[in-house]
Parts: C-alpha cells; sequence; structure tokens
C-alpha cells in the first residue's frame, strides 16, 4: 500500500488530526463530498472507539485498489482488552461502554468491506474499505 | 477553539465554526446551559452549517445540550445540518428526536419567534 499515513491515536484531538488526513486522501481519489463526510464519520468512531475501549491505539489511512476499482483503506488497530463476542458487539444496540450502541453495526452500514478481528486481551483490528463510486 | 455565544434579543446563537474536539463541544454545552439562566433567554440557536461531520459523541452531545436547555426553560433549534451529514448521520442511525432543527439561521429565529408567540 504507497502513500499510507498513520496517525496515533491517544487523545480526542487525534481523532479530528486522522479525520482531515481521510478527508483529503479521499478527496486525491476523487470521492463525492457526501462520501467524504462518511469518511470522516467513519473514522471518528472507529477512532472513538480506540480511545474509548483501548485508551490508545494506531490508524492506517491509504489508497487500495481492486482491478479497476479505486478506494480508501481505512484500519484501525488497538492493543485493548478484545471483543469478547464479535457477533454480539455487531447487533444494533448492543454496546458495553459509553457510546451510543450503534458504534460498529452503525459504521458497519457505512462501509463497502469491513472486517473485524479481534483477541481477548491483545487487542482489535478494525479494517474498513470504501470504494470511489464509478460513472459509466 | 471556543464556540463564541451571542445574545440576540431574548435569543442565544451559538455559532461552530469549525471542528470542534470533544472538550470544545462540552465546554459550549456548559457555557449554554449557564448562559441561559444569566441572560434569561428564552431560546438557544446552534448553528453547525460549517461542521462536516456530527458523530455518534456529537449528536449526543447536542442531544442533552437542548435537553438540558429546556429544563432551564428554553427552547433549542439545531440548524444549518448539511446535506452530507444528514445522510451519515440518518445512514449511522443517529437521531435527534425531539429537537427543533431548522435549514439555516433565518429559519431558527422564525421558529423561536414562532414558538413565542404562540405562548403568549
Amino acid at each position: 500500500m504507497a502513500n499510507e499515513t498513520f496517525v496515533t491515536i491517544a487523545s480526542v484531538s487525534d481523532i479530528i488530526t486522522a479525520r482531515e488526513h481521510g478527508r483529503n486522501i479521499g478527496k486525491a481519489l476523487g470521492f463525492s463530498s457526501t462520501d467524504l463526510t462518511i469518511i470522516a464519520t467513519i473514522i471518528s468512531e472507529v477512532a472513538r472507539n480506540i480511545l474509548l475501549y483501548a485508551k490508545t491505539g494506531e490508524m492506517i489511512l491509504g489508497p487500495t485498489k481492486n482491478g479497476t476499482r479505486e478506494g480508501i483503506i481505512i484500519i484501525a488497530k488497538d492493543k485493548g482488552p478484545g471483543i469478547p463476542d464479535i457477533t454480539l458487539a455487531m447487533h444494533d444496540g448492543y454496546s458495553t461502554g459509553k457510546g451510543l450502541g450503534l458504534g460498529l453495526p452503525g459504521v458497519r452500514r457505512l462501509t463497502d468491506e469491513f472486517e473485524i478481528i479481534s483477541e481477548v486481551g491483545k487487542g482489535t483490528t478494525v479494517t474498513v474499505r470504501k470504494w470511489v463510486m464509478q460513472n459509466e | 477553539m471556543e464556540v463564541p455565544i451571542l445574545k440576540q434579543g431574548d435569543y442565544l446563537i451559538a455559532t461552530i465554526q469549525a471542528a470542534l474536539t470533544d472538550a470544545d463541544l462540552l465546554k459550549l454545552h456548559y457555557a449554554l446551559v449557564e448562559k441561559v439562566g444569566k441572560q434569561r433567554s428564552k431560546g438557544v440557536i446552534i448553528d453547525v452549517t460549517a461542521l462536516d461531520v456530527l458523530d455518534s459523541f456529537a449528536t449526543r452531545t447536542l442531544r442533552s445540550l437542548a435537553h438540558m436547555v429546556r429544563l432551564r426553560g428554553a427552547t433549542t433549534v439545531i440548524c444549518g445540518i448539511q446535506p452530507e451529514v444528514a445522510f451519515t448521520m440518518v445512514q449511522l442511525g443517529l437521531t435527534l428526536e425531539g429537537i427543533s432543527t431548522a435549514l439555516d439561521l433565518e429559519e431558527g429565529l422564525a421558529l423561536l419567534m414562532l414558538s413565542k408567540r404562540r405562548e403568549v
């Protein structure tokens, strides 16, 4: 993956930094303004999850490709407590923390591809891809 | 960045000018709830036109702000939610139920004046 950007997530101001990076990468890829807002919101929510559950973590943002499709990849990694039951966590309305209980399922709805790997005691990695809408 | 709060007659107007950190948003929250009493305001307008993201935290903070302002005897109108932001909020499942919204500042003021007239 070329031109990737790393953002350490350790405080609430890092959320805004990550959001701006995501917006810039998305703009360069030619995403619509609605998609740019969606990308910024996805970043906001996954970064918030890191702060809420793991306190610190890292985000990797960058362009990605699949054949002729171009898009953005957003990876959020932490070494936090992990999620014991991912199926449960992906249910609308489920939350253990101070969130709204729609964090991960809500984020999944905003993305094209969503992947979560979590191990209790080791941490969580969320990988999200969103493709640029192609005009025929 | 702190959000300036302007007094316009019976109303308070807070225009958010750039992306806010959570701390700034909470500061605005407390400042408004206090000012409503100090200025004996009847209404509060929060203009979010400049915001490109309203995530779960921001939405929850705006919601609790509006409820607290109501408990202090005033009405809150949130105005200027951008179309992209509205779209994203709905997809994400975020709502501002029970809170008045308006297209822009002008409509927001008109809405407050209308509700005031109805009370008289």
